[in-house]
């Protein structure tokens, strides 16, 4: 059987990708963020040894335009490109997929009535590159994990409710449950935590409202997931609202959890994050 | 503040929802095609002419004649697609935002807790 073995939170704040690019981890303006990712990068090497990676991410145009934009989408392919975003494509490998995998996710999660947008190509932005090579690290030409790519619809509202997102998790956690290999699957939210990136607010972050969300996603995540977009929004700045993808993840996960790793660093216009957690008892979210 | 704000009613904050989208989807559907370098190029050779094959308004027009930011979020526009318009300007994410905040970029940078990390 199929479990889920690591739950992560993070940013994907595309400035850590073109500083990863650069080779700014001993940069001081940089180094303790890529510090504070390693004790995470090594627990999943060392200890977690995950198959697969369900990563729920948001596209950010590159992929989805919004003639057609999903609210939720899954790739269920056995690759999946980098995506070339306007400024060049980032020098990563392609990842792999797992179609086996994402068909029986793809099965299980509308028999539970979540019906998604099915992908047989998709292009991957950074939304989803920018957490992968500070988790897990990329080889010449491969990656030590298959990926599953989740979007959310977290840039034109309306977006779906924080409680919505928690429940996908909680599908998920039942979908991965039933698959009958023994895979060893982590799950990845990313986005936020605090900024906005429009209007005379640009560049608000909310550092308290950062570090009670990285408590209380572990200890209390239905309250979380009761929230409304407008009451994260004006707390953690408009694009802030895309925390909601933490949710899916803690879904995701036991009732109880035990946090390994926490780390955050606000330097510019997000408050940057990333939290590791694994389950605790078997008892579900 | 506008109709569209007091649908939110959040201070200086222009949630990206279906009226505002609706609204700037001319301007958002041509600053997505320019994350082709053959399109970046057309757009500078001729900035009129790329406008006009999209039909934006004249108030959008204008707006992205005066890189005024925003003025165009105002309008519709949303940054994830006129970062790419600010890349074939060579305007970028922070002084676009200095901008909207309505301050110098070196002040904008002064609000910053380590403002090398760009």
């Amino acid at each position: 059987m199929a479990k889920i073995v690591a739950g992560i939170g993070s940013s994907h704040v595309p400035s850590i990708g073109r500083a990863y690019d650069q080779k700014k981890q001993a940069d001081p303006a940089w180094q303790p963020l890529f510090d504070g990712y390693e004790p995470v990068k090594r627990w999943l090497e060392e200890e977690v040894k995950a198959d697969v990676v369900i990563l729920v991410y948001n596209d950010h145009g590159t992929e989805f335009f919004l003639d057609r934009y999903p609210t939720f989408a899954m790739g269920v392919a056995d690759s999946y490109q980098v995506a070339d975003e306007g400024y060049g494509k980032r020098p990563l490998p392609d990842f792999p997929g797992d179609a086996s995998f994402s068909e029986h996710l793809a099965n299980s999660l509308v028999a539970d009535e979540f019906d998604m947008t099915l992908c047989q190509e998709m292009a991957l932005d950074h939304g989803f590159l920018t957490a992968m090579p500070l988790l897990w690290e990329p080889g010449e030409n491969e990656w030590p994990v298959k990926v599953v790519p989740l979007l959310v619809n977290v840039i034109q509202h309306p977006l779906p409710t924080g409680q919505r997102c928690f429940k996908l998790g909680q599908a998920l956690r039942r979908a991965v449950e039933s698959y009958p290999e023994d895979l060893r699957v982590a799950i990845v939210g990313t986005g936020g935590l605090s900024h906005q990136l429009n209007g005379e607010r640009f560049g608000l972050i909310n550092e308290e409202w950062d570090k009670a969300w990285l408590q209380n996603i572990q200890d209390d995540p239905k309250a979380l997931a009761q929230l409304s977009h407008k009451e994260v929004m004006t707390a953690a700045g408009a694009e802030g609202g895309e925390v909601i993808m933490w949710l899916v993840m803690r879904g995701a996960m036991t009732e109880q959890v035990k946090e390994r790793h926490r780390f955050y660093y606000a330097p510019m216009t997000t408050g940057m994050a990333v939290l590791a957690l694994e389950n605790e008892g078997n008892t579900p979210a | 503040m506008s109709a569209d704000q007091d649908r939110w009613g959040i201070p200086g904050t222009y949630v990206f929802d279906l009226n505002l989208s609706r609204k700037g989807y001319a301007v958002n559907k041509m600053c997505n095609s320019l994350r082709y370098a053959e399109n970046r190029e057309a757009y500078l050779a001729d900035e009129e002419a790329y406008m006009a094959r999209y039909n934006l308004s004249e108030e959008q027009k204008q707006a992205i004649r005066d890189r005024d930011w925003l003025q165009l979020t105002r309008l519709g526009g949303n940054l994830f697609f006129f970062l790419k318009l600010g890349a074939t300007l060579g305007h970028g994410l922070y002084p676009i935002g200095a901008q909207m905040r309505g301050e110098s970029y070196e002040d904008f940078l002064k609000t910053r807790n380590v403002p090398e990390a760009t």
